[in-house]
């Protein structure tokens, strides 16, 4: 039967790790290329990355990190942040990413979800949403509504409905992030998890909240998420992938033991 | 990229088919990784040159063999696995070896009878919905053993992404089944062709191996 995923989410900016991960004795390590290395080396089962760039010179370093990355580690990776056209879908793919990842740009124009399906496949393009609970009105009236601009900005749409909608448009995957939850490291926001997994037939990844083993194991549960998003937890070398692996092994969750 | 090189004595030149379906650049750079050369072409004269043919693919059935079937790569696949020298096919490029399939009502290459279905809704395992595609990791219980698979191990997971599965009607050709909800033929090994629907060039070390071994694979099933 199917594995649940463990996914390591690295931030990247012009090219450098925003946050040094520090690995094998407590070495810093800035270089995301490096890191993709050293997390496929620890079991993850697919990378994230996520380009905070600004300029368009910082984009042009990310193409040449995603080639790198690519001729590192044979697991599949996707990349998002400032993805706003099929050109944009195309360098990161051209250059290796499996997937792509659309946030703000596909609530402005949902049509590029559509156009990156029929042109790379369902396959490659990932929705990310960023998720604030609001309390449930007429307008919102799953209590959930979808925030842009990393969280500033919202938008009076209603996320169960915008999942609902992102896949009846193409995407092949959600990756749902709840910003109440984020950096907090108290567990992911579970009830939202279980929404929007319960209502959609592609596969959701959890995102936002992680902070020790358990909380992986009552996403990959009770949230229903077919995988689960982590950073900090493994970043400052809290855990291992392999550590957090083993005690889902423990808690009879199934995932990839082997690599 | 094109250079040869000889091993046992043998000339040993894999070959991608190059048909516009999808990113062909993933399992280069896995061959790349192993220390293989390859070339990427559509050619037939230069496929028809080499030792191994990989036949890959993402995307949609019915492009995938509009685009075969202008180059003539439909007939040339019919040739070359009757001359014996080994094929490997990669998730599409697995599914469209059989006589059909359900995605976009294509008549396929029919290398091998049989056809290829679109996994039904609401498959349930241990009370969970399954989504489709089926994407990410999973398991595959070997029939009998398989060269191509030497050194790989029974626990191993390999990556999957797919809403169609192969059907091959003669049991035989089944080489390995995966459970998502119903057992599917995962793996089909027929003579010269071995054909998996997952992709070992993002399957990690397992993956790489079964690449490794399919590029020193002499084409028999034994």
């Amino acid at each position: 039967m199917i594995s649940k995923r463990i996914i390591p989410c690295l931030d990247v900016r012009d090219g450098k790790l925003t946050k040094g991960i520090k690995f094998k004795g407590n070495v810093d390590i800035g270089d995301p290329v490096e890191a993709a290395r050293e997390y496929y080396e620890q079991g993850a089962d697919e990378i994230v990355f996520y380009d905070i760039t600004a300029s368009s010179e910082g984009r042009d370093i990310m193409i040449d990190v995603v080639k790198r990355v690519a001729q590192t580690i044979f697991i599949p990776f996707s990349v998002g942040g400032g993805i706003r056209n099929l050109e944009d879908m195309r360098r990161v793919i051209l250059a290796g990413a499996e997937k792509v990842s659309v946030n703000s740009a596909a609530v402005t124009a949902p049509e590029i979800i559509t156009q990156g399906a029929s042109t790379f496949g369902s396959q490659c393009i990932v929705l990310g949403m960023d998720v604030k609970k609001v309390g449930v009105s007429e307008k919102i009236p799953s209590g959930y509504e979808i925030v842009i601009h990393g969280g500033r900005k919202y938008t009076g749409i209603d996320a169960l409905w915008w999942a609902r909608e992102a896949e009846r448009l193409g995407a092949g995957e959600i990756c749902l992030n709840s910003i109440d939850a984020d950096g907090t490291q108290e567990g992911y926001e579970l009830n939202l998890t279980a929404l929007i997994s319960d209502n959609v037939r592609i596969p959701v990844i959890a995102s936002g909240g992680a902070g020790k083993p358990n909380h992986l194991a009552e996403v990959l549960t009770k949230g229903r998420a077919d995988a689960a998003l982590i950073a900090s937890m493994v970043h400052y070398r809290t855990y291992t992938i392999a550590e957090i692996k083993k005690y889902l092994s423990e808690q009879r969750i199934k995932t990839r033991m082997l690599w | 990229m094109l250079k040869a090189r000889v091993r046992n004595e043998e000339r040993i030149m894999i070959a991608i088919i190059d048909y516009k379906a999808g990113n062909l650049t993933s399992v280069a750079r896995a061959l790349q990784n192993i220390g293989e050369s390859f070339l990427i072409t559509d050619d037939i004269k230069k496929l028809q040159a080499a030792s191994h043919i990989i036949f890959p693919g993402v995307g949609a059935a019915g492009d995938a063999m509009v685009n075969l079937r202008q180059k003539k790569l439909d007939s040339w696949l019919k040739d070359w696995i009757s001359v014996g020298r080994p094929l490997m096919g990669i998730c599409l490029g697995t599914q469209i070896v059989l006589d059909y399939s359900e995605e976009n009502d294509t008549k396929c290459v029919g290398l091998v009878p049989g056809s290829t279905k679109r996994f039904p809704d609401h498959l349930t395992s241990a009370g969970q919905a399954l989504k489709i595609p089926h994407m990410g990791w999973n398991n595959v219980e070997f029939r009998r053993s398989h060269p191509i698979f030497q050194d790989v191990s029974p626990e191993a997971e390999f990556y999957f992404v797919h809403s169609y599965y192969p059907t091959p009607s003669d049991e035989r050709a089944v080489l390995g089944v995966t459970d998502y909800g119903i057992k599917f033929c995962s793996v089909l090994a027929v003579k010269n062709l071995v054909a998996m629907q997952f992709h070992p060039e993002k399957s990690g070390r397992p993956g790489l191996q079964i690449l490794r071994n399919f590029c020193s694979w002499r084409g028999n099933d034994l």
